[in-house]
């Protein structure tokens, strides 16, 4: 009784054509490689994402270099960054009580007791749920804004598209707008990183006078000022990024706020 | 262990994957545009094929023959995820050039076709050695194309300026050409008539003869 082979023995002698067999090493390897790519993505997230968030400084860091005048405000001010500050997305006021050194906008989004569920016609983005707060990057002098810089973010074609949104300080013209991540197809969508595409944006009306979001990236060339051209092949990136906009230049997102800096100033 | 170091050297130019087989040829025009590039392509290309050769050539004998290429794929797309991740984490820079590349090794057919041809009939150790010795004869490849593009169409090695261009000061006119992937092709396809030359037994027969003007 003790020659008799265990189970795993067993399975490892049945012949290579039995149908269990092939379903059982197909399992044990899909296991075992499963085991490996989770517990890789793991384990090297917190250096990727470090790495992430070094790139999306340097982004913004060159965006402001792209505007003019910006950079010499800012030596002028003696200031070498822009002022974050957090926002309360549904009254459009800052919230001081959070600190705006540690807020971490990705964990928030994340955290039930601090984001909210998107109905799914309001979710023109598709980001299911969205923090209540919202951190915005200010350029304020005297009292005077001189540039606003908002994150905004869309599912795209494939990937979640991240972006900042710089607006002038009359709030409806474009400053700049900076893709800072995405993963949409190479060649093709992915195009919507290249800095000649970005600088379409600059000069470009976000909302007609009544307050239309009508900002969109057009099927073709542009026309009117609230067009910039789409990339050919690249139709369902133009509209993630139109989504990006709509929806956090509208009431879900930023748009109160908006509204609150028009009528009280900073 | 002649035999080992056989299956090392005889992958190099004899049976080198890109230009006798011709396999690998995307990732080969894609990835040269600067020797830097193409060394941590080839690294990465080296290091896929060494690992799965020897897992899938451990597990060869209870791979069931209907289900060998999910089985084997499965193990390759493993592999590349774990190499793409360690890039991006410790190598960003590199491999947001790199872009898709890297992971599409998965599809690259010199890895696949080493896993069926190679690692599925020979045990753990000769598929080690056949495996180094594929990687390094697409590294080889990968490194003179890479090395010529980045000489001839931006006068840089490494990003070290070797030969100085006019923009500069100096002499040079950068070749734009070299930095577009026809130039690859032409690269490719000069060095395999080089090797062919040199080894005629590499020259394929003609599928078709232009017929002789017998008519007249």
């Amino acid at each position: 009784m003790s020659d008799r082979p265990g189970p795993w023995r067993r399975f490892l002698a049945l012949s290579n054509d039995d149908p269990r067999k092939a379903i059982g090493v197909t399992l044990l390897v899909a296991l075992a490689s499963a085991l490996v790519v989770s517990s890789a993505s793991v384990l090297l997230k917190p250096l990727q994402q470090a790495h992430v968030e070094r790139d999306r400084q340097a982004r913004l860091d060159a965006m402001l270099d792209a505007l003019p005048a910006m950079r010499e405000l800012m030596i002028e001010a003696g200031i070498d960054s822009l002022e974050t500050r957090i926002v309360d997305l549904a009254s459009g006021r800052f919230d001081t009580t959070i600190d705006a050194a540690s807020f971490d906008p990705a964990a928030a989004a994340a955290d039930p007791a601090t984001s909210i569920a998107l109905s799914s016609e309001a979710d023109v983005a598709s980001l299911k749920r969205i923090a209540t707060h919202a951190p915005v990057y200010l350029l304020e002098r005297d009292g005077d804004l001189h540039l606003i810089v908002l994150p905004v973010s869309a599912l795209g074609y494939q990937s979640l598209i991240r972006g900042s949104l710089a607006l002038e300080p009359d709030l409806t013209t474009v400053a700049a707008l900076t893709i800072t991540e995405q993963g949409e197809t190479p060649g093709l969508g992915a195009r919507i990183e290249e800095p000649a595409w970005q600088a379409l944006w600059a000069g470009k009306k976000i909302a007609d006078a009544d307050g239309r979001i009508l900002i969109r990236v057009a099927q073709g060339p542009a026309e009117g000022p609230y067009e910039v051209d789409g990339i050919s092949g690249a139709t369902r990136t133009g509209n993630g990024v139109t989504n990006m906009l709509t929806f956090w230049l509208g009431p879900e997102g930023f748009g109160p706020f908006l509204d609150r800096l028009k009528r009280e100033g900073i | 262990m002649t035999g080992l170091l056989d299956r090392l050297t005889r992958p190099l130019v004899a049976e080198n994957p890109v230009t006798l087989q011709i396999l690998g040829i995307c990732s080969a025009l894609a990835v040269t545009t600067t020797l830097a590039t193409a060394f941590t392509m080839a690294a990465a290309m080296t290091a896929v094929l060494c690992l799965s050769g020897v897992i899938i050539s451990t597990i060869r004998n209870h791979i069931p023959h209907a289900v060998r290429l999910i089985v084997q794929i499965t193990i390759v797309a493993s592999l590349v995820i774990l190499i793409d991740g360690l890039l991006r984490a410790y190598a960003f820079e590199m491999s947001k050039r790199l872009s898709v590349f890297v992971g599409l090794i998965v599809t690259n057919c010199v890895v696949l076709g080493r896993a069926e041809a190679f690692a599925m009939k020979h045990p753990p150790l000769p598929t080690l050695f056949d495996a180094l010795g594929n990687g390094l004869g697409y590294s080889m490849i990968l490194i003179i194309v890479g090395t010529l593009r980045e000489l001839l169409g931006a006068g840089t090695l490494l990003g070290r300026p070797i030969l100085l261009t006019v923009a500069e000061g100096g002499w040079f006119e950068p070749l734009a050409l070299m930095q577009r992937a026809p130039a690859a092709f032409f690269i490719l396809g000069l060095l395999i008539w080089a090797i062919r030359t040199l080894r005629a037994d590499q020259a394929e027969t003609p599928e078709f003869r232009v017929a002789a003007e017998e008519e007249r």
